[in-house]
């Protein structure tokens, strides 16, 4: 589904990614570890088009089509979703007619007719109740007031709407508590399918505790220094980031 | 023969500059409907315009919107009823059920006029209204007191207009709408004098729609709106500056409120007419008078739009609300100036001003003054003042999700509207104003 190869981006003349490989198949989940400065949210941010990202070398194809080629919305369009580390508020959109003018946005460049209201209502309902949100907050304000959790649960509903083929959760489990993190996990693993396909960046095992992943990468330095399991993972919480820094620098 | 042609030359020959023009015409030639009275107004707002001249940028009210380059242009004086009939679908509203009345060049055309008895309702071309008591007492009584020289040559001047009285306790059903048409074959200057009495208790809404008919000439509007209202009475009013390039403003509404009154002034702007002044003034005459001005001004071209607005707090316990949002696009100017007065009198006064501006365009211009003077001690008085661009952030999540950039520009200016839209009591009219927000972007 996804092929990078050889990326290199940087961000105001600071290079940051460095030649990193990543290959993922339909129906697989990737977790993306490392330490702070790595290159973790700048890989989510190239993929979902931000212009302050520039790539400067390396290919991106999604389903052997160039990704870097399009706009941001044409890559949402063609089923990229990133979740926000750090979701805007926007006061007077509301977050049900932003998801309604996104969905029939999507679906006409997919030549498909907008959604029926009563259809549309329908889906706001099962996915409100399949990924535990609260229905008083999609009727608000985009993100307007929403604490640091419901921002980030207001992501995974989303993207339960917008159902992408490639969903990239950038440190979703960032500022989560126990609870939230367990709904947000669950929204994510019901929303796992043999056609789509998740990376998840993230700096704690934590969240791999209830997402189980597929893979595991670690990127240090702009690249990815090691691929494993989810016993990578425990390896990594155990030893810290400095046992792999080590080994690299080394 | 010669004097024919002298009274040809009259009409229709057009001098140099307005003003010269103007003096030409009018000096010692004021028009008259026979009343001592009103013939003496006009002569004495005729002098005081002589004096005072057309503003230029030197003076403060008038520093970012030069008016010079309008009045230095030549005009018919000549208001007369153009030939066809105007199409007025520019000025429609969906949805909305009203009482139409239309104006063509300030004239009250009855032909296009719904025309229907409406029990406590009185409405008239302003020059039938001159013999009736409430005009003897309003006319002048408020707006020529201000040193807008546009007021005092209006006065003098005028020669067409609407009066509506809203009679005592009587509540209107639907709103009137009224259509200022301006339609013309040949450059003209119009003056158009309104004058809305609402009675004590009276409740009603106006909604004021200014258009322009394709193909118009360059035309200049200088119209006076006075409006009292009585104790207890309430009003809606709304205008909408929908009118075509070829078109310029200068709107003057004063307003005088009498105890427990209640005045809501929607003021809203939209891509089209060249340049549009509109000064609007409250004076709350009276004690528990409360009034909300919202505005909201989208500009595009080359558009001027410039909002000032005063709101003089006399008499304790008053309330004002005032929320006046710019949104300036390619290289167009928005000017919004809000004063407000709390005087030595105005204690427990409660006045609240925000104005926010959105720069889009990279050469469009805001300038923007919020003033307050505050001469009693026991007031709650706060302003606030933003000027801002697109958020790129915003802009950016609404693309990640699979939103055009086009469509992401029109939901955060709904949004950056949405303060002042939601506002808006008539439904019809808000989703209209909407509308014309997505249009006009």
């Amino acid at each position: 589904m996804l092929s990078i190869k050889n990326l290199h981006a940087s961000v105001e003349d600071k290079a940051i990614l460095k030649g990193l490989d990543l290959e993922v198949k339909a129906g697989e989940v990737h977790a993306i570890m490392g330490p702070n400065g790595s290159g973790k949210s700048t890989l989510g941010n190239v993929l979902a088009g931000r212009e302050a990202y520039e790539v400067t070398e390396g290919e991106v194809l999604l389903d052997g089509s160039d990704l870097l080629a399009l706009s941001p919305e044409d890559r949402a369009r063609e089923g990229v979703f990133l979740a926000f580390q750090y979701p805007i508020e926007i006061p007077g959109v509301s977050n049900i007619n932003f998801l309604k003018t996104a969905l029939s946005e999507i679906r006409a460049y997919k030549g498909l007719p907008p959604m029926e209201a009563r259809d549309f209502l329908k889906k706001v309902k099962e996915k409100q109740q399949l990924v535990e949100f609260d229905a008083k907050l999609a009727n608000r304000s985009l993100n307007e007031g929403f604490s640091g959790g419901e921002k980030k649960r207001n992501e995974i509903f989303q993207l339960a709407m917008l159902e992408p083929k490639l969903a990239i959760l950038d440190e979703t489990d960032s500022g989560l508590d126990i609870d939230a993190l367990r709904i947000v996990a669950r929204g994510v693993n019901q929303l796992r399918a043999d056609n789509n396909a998740f990376i998840l960046i993230t700096h704690y095992q934590r969240l791999l505790e209830y997402i189980v992943p597929d893979f595991v990468h670690v990127l240090y330095n702009g690249r990815i220094v090691r691929s494993g399991t989810k016993e990578l993972a425990l390896e990594l919480e155990e030893k810290g980031y400095d046992w792999i820094k080590e080994t690299v620098d080394a | 023969m010669l004097d024919e042609a002298a009274t040809d030359t009259m009409i229709t020959q057009i001098s140099d500059s307005l003003y010269t023009h103007l003096i030409k015409t009018y000096d010692g030639n004021l028009p008259s409907a026979g009343l001592h009275s009103l013939d003496e107004i006009r002569t004495q707002a005729f002098e005081r315009f002589k004096s005072m001249g057309f503003p230029t940028v030197k003076q403060e009210d008038w520093k970012y919107t030069n008016v010079q380059p309008l009045i230095g242009q030549r005009y018919s004086l000549d208001t007369e009823m153009p030939s066809g009939t105007p199409a007025l679908d520019k000025a429609l509203i969906p949805k909305l059920d009203a009482h139409r009345i239309v104006l063509v060049n300030g004239r009250y055309s009855s032909e296009l006029s719904t025309d229907e008895e409406i029990p406590g309702l009185q409405i008239m071309p302003i020059e039938q209204a001159f013999d009736r008591l409430c005009f003897a007492k309003y006319f002048a009584a408020y707006a020529d007191k201000t040193d807008n020289p546009f007021v005092a040559l209006n006065t003098a001047s005028f020669t067409s207009g609407l009066f509506i009285e809203v009679g005592k306790s009587r509540q209107l059903q639907k709103p009137i709408h009224i259509i200022h048409v301006a339609a013309t074959d040949k450059p003209l200057f119009t003056q158009t004098r309104n004058l809305y009495v609402m009675g004590a208790f009276a409740e009603a809404e106006i909604i004021e729609s200014f258009i322009t008919e394709d193909g118009a000439e360059h035309n200049l509007n200088n119209q006076v709106s006075e409006i009292v209202l009585r104790e207890n009475a309430k009003l809606q009013h709304y205008y909408l500056q929908v009118a075509g390039p070829q078109s310029n403003y200068l709107n003057h509404t004063e307003v005088h409120q009498e105890k427990h009154s209640l005045y809501n002034n929607y003021n809203c702007s939209f891509p089209g007419a060249a340049f549009v002044r509109n000064n609007i003034n409250v004076q709350m005459g009276d004690s528990e008078v409360e009034s909300h001005l919202y505005g909201i001004a989208l500009t595009a071209g080359n558009q001027l739009v410039d909002n000032h607005t005063i709101v003089d707090h006399i008499k304790p316990h008053c309330e004002s609300y005032e929320w006046y949002k710019n949104i300036t696009q390619d290289t167009s100017t928005a000017v919004f100036n809000g004063k407000i007065f709390v005087r030595l009198d105005a204690q427990k006064t409660n006045a609240f001003q925000q104005n926010n501006n959105m720069l889009i365009g990279e050469k469009s211009a805001i300038y923007t003054k919020p003033q307050l003077e505050i001469f009693a001690d026991d007031v709650k008085c706060s302003h606030g003042c933003t000027i801002g661009q697109f958020d790129n952030e915003a802009l950016f999540y609404l693309r990640a999700r699979g939103i055009s950039e086009a469509q992401a520009r029109v939901l955060l200016v709904h949004a950056f509207a949405f303060d002042v839209t939601s506002r808006f009591l008539n439904a019809a009219v808000r989703e209209y104003v909407e509308h014309l927000v997505e249009e006009g972007l």
